[in-house]
């Protein structure tokens, strides 16, 4: 078995409810997770105790609201091995997290005759902000192309890469599930000199990270897809690069001295940490970071696999060739992401009705693009319907949404 | 509480499987509107041919998206072929009355007056409202709303652009 407790949805608040008179079935973790009791009472109690603003009381509470964020952030920094906690600045979430490296690092670093290069599965987070700085900037953005089995088309890297300054790709597909190798991608762009910003927005909640390991340069993620709250994010990066990067947002927090004709950045991470920080969010995903570590993030991933397989298997014994799920087939490639379209194969129904359907029977899942609009284009689907699966998901879970998916079958009559 | 059988009536399943004046028209003498909705990536063409009497003399739909979006277009270009540019606009304020949109919520031209005009809407062309109101338990699921009105935003623009060419 995986490890991960069978009554774990009993740490998960939100979970007991029902929608529609039928108890609530969350597949749509990819999205957003859950949060347990765990994340909900550390804020609660942050609020409660010792809430003060951080990094300029000289009392008591705010010494502690300080020592509260600042713990956080060392949680952090050690559940993704990052060699020093002052690498961790605290953002709003991964997609401020992807503007700050543009913002500042890309700003800094790429002209004309440059290249950024890409992949076509990326979120929007990891696209438009790099559209936004070439229309400004002039360097070029380059595409890896994906397969029709959802994989990265590596063959022409090389090319891509050559001249390139970041290879900024994501370590998960938030729409095919496919996991990227982002150790051979993050080698074969420092041999050609580029650098490496991972896209861990999906892959940090599910599988252990390493960013020493995985030989990345940055690494961006979000608090609220890990079981932590909304409104925190991350960006990691080397130190030596936190400290070359000029400030992005000014204000209070981030100077060590301002006069009338200028000021001075603090060290980071705070250089990048303008205004009063999200203090409350920081403890929840302190709380949230204590709450995997205590599951285990190889029992998470364990979880994850065999529950992905079943899926997999309960689908395509169910529904035969009503159904196609994109992306890898094999569980251990993939994350627990399952992008599907169903009906009649000269009448697939639409994933909008599919996720109304889904509704009515108490599963949430998600119907749409994904914010992946290039990789629907490469797929050739103008949307798909998205159920994402996450450490409080069971089989019942995968049955139910099965037994809906088939009622949708008698609405749209196939 | 809504059931879906509020939502996917059976008038509105039959347009969606058999969509009327699905196409397209050659452009010009036609005018052409593109409609997306972003959330999700419903996509709505209107092609309308308007004659120099200023009825609409043809109209072909493409584009896809889901349900209730391409059966609302199938009902709507129904609704306003062999109509005047005048009547097609009473259909889109009575529309967007029967959903429950009011003046500058989705743009378009629909006054609290023009949306009175739906009984007479109803009185001088009773089928096709019969279809229409097949529509109005999309009212019950405030997220598909956009999907609906899509085809009528969309045929607003192409009335605008037919009248400016």
């Amino acid at each position: 078995m995986s490890g991960i407790p069978t009554d774990i949805k009993n740490d998960f608040p939100v979970l007991h409810q029902q929608v529609h008179g039928k108890p609530l079935i969350y597949l749509d973790s990819g999205n957003t997770s859950q949060k347990p009791r765990a994340v909900i009472d550390a804020m609660s109690d942050y609020y409660e105790t010792i809430n003060a603003n951080v990094h300029r009381g000289s009392y008591e509470i705010a010494v502690r609201a300080t020592d509260a964020l600042e713990g956080a952030r060392a949680k952090v920094a050690r559940f993704i091995n990052a060699p020093a906690v002052n690498e961790v600045v605290l953002t709003k979430n991964a997609t401020e997290a992807m503007n700050l490296l543009a913002r500042s690092w890309g700003a800094a670093n790429l002209g004309p005759g440059d290249a950024v290069v890409i992949s076509e599965m990326e979120h929007h987070a990891n696209i438009v902000p790099w559209h936004m700085l070439a229309a400004e900037k002039g360097f070029e953005l380059r595409w890896i192309p994906v397969t029709a089995d959802g994989h990265l088309d590596l063959t022409t890297l090389d090319t891509l890469l050559d001249g390139a300054k970041l290879l900024s790709i994501t370590a998960m597909s938030n729409v095919l599930g496919t996991l990227n190798d982002i150790p051979r991608l993050a080698e074969a762009a420092h041999a050609n000199g580029a650098l490496v910003a991972v896209d861990g927005s999906q892959y940090v909640p599910h599988v252990h990270t390493d960013v020493q390991a995985m030989g990345a340069d940055f690494l961006v993620f979000t608090g609220h897809k890990m079981l932590g709250p909304t409104g925190i994010g991350v960006l990691w990066a080397r130190a030596e690069l936190l400290d070359a990067m000029p400030p992005f947002l000014g204000g209070g927090e981030m100077i060590l001295n301002v006069t009338k004709e200028g000021f001075t950045t603090t060290d980071i991470p705070w250089k990048f940490e303008a205004g009063t920080p999200m203090v409350a969010e920081a403890v929840g995903l302190g709380a949230a970071v204590d709450y995997l570590v205590g599951l285990g993030m190889e029992h998470v991933r364990r979880h994850e696999i065999e529950l992905t397989a079943y899926a997999l298997r309960t689908l395509t014994e169910r529904f035969g060739d009503t159904i196609v799920i994109h992306g890898p087939s094999e569980p251990a490639e993939r994350g627990g992401v399952l992008s599907f379209v169903y009906g009649e194969p000269d009448a697939r129904v639409h994933p909008h009705d599919i996720a109304q359907v889904l509704d009515q029977a108490g599963v949430c899942v998600r119907a749409g693009h994904h914010c992946a609009k290039p990789l629907l284009q490469t797929m050739r689907v103008p949307a798909t319907s998205r159920a994402s699966l996450y450490v409080y998901n069971d089989e019942s879970d995968i049955d139910a949404l099965a037994d809906a998916l088939e009622a949708s079958s008698d609405i749209f009559a196939f | 509480m809504p059931g879906l059988d509020d939502l996917y009536r059976e008038v509105i399943l039959d347009h969606y499987r058999s969509p009327r004046n699905r196409g397209e028209l050659e452009t010009p003498p036609a005018v052409r509107a593109e409609g997306f909705n972003p959330l999700c990536g419903d996509e709505i063409i209107v092609f309308i041919d308007v004659d120099d009497a200023g009825v609409i003399a043809d109209i072909a739909i493409g584009g896809q998206g889901c349900s209730i979006s391409q059966a609302a277009a199938s009902m709507m270009s129904a609704a306003v072929k062999g109509k005047t540019i005048a009547d097609a606009r009473r259909y889109i304020a009575a529309f967007k009355g029967l959903m429950s949109i009011h003046e500058g919520e989705i743009g378009g031209d629909g006054s609290e007056a023009e949306i009175g005009i739906t009984a007479d809407v109803g009185d001088s062309h009773g089928v096709e409202l019969g279809d229409l109101e097949a529509l109005k338990g999309v009212v019950k699921f405030p997220v598909r709303i956009k999907c609906a009105t899509l085809s009528w935003n969309t045929l607003a623009e192409a009335l605008a652009e037919a009248e400016a060419s």
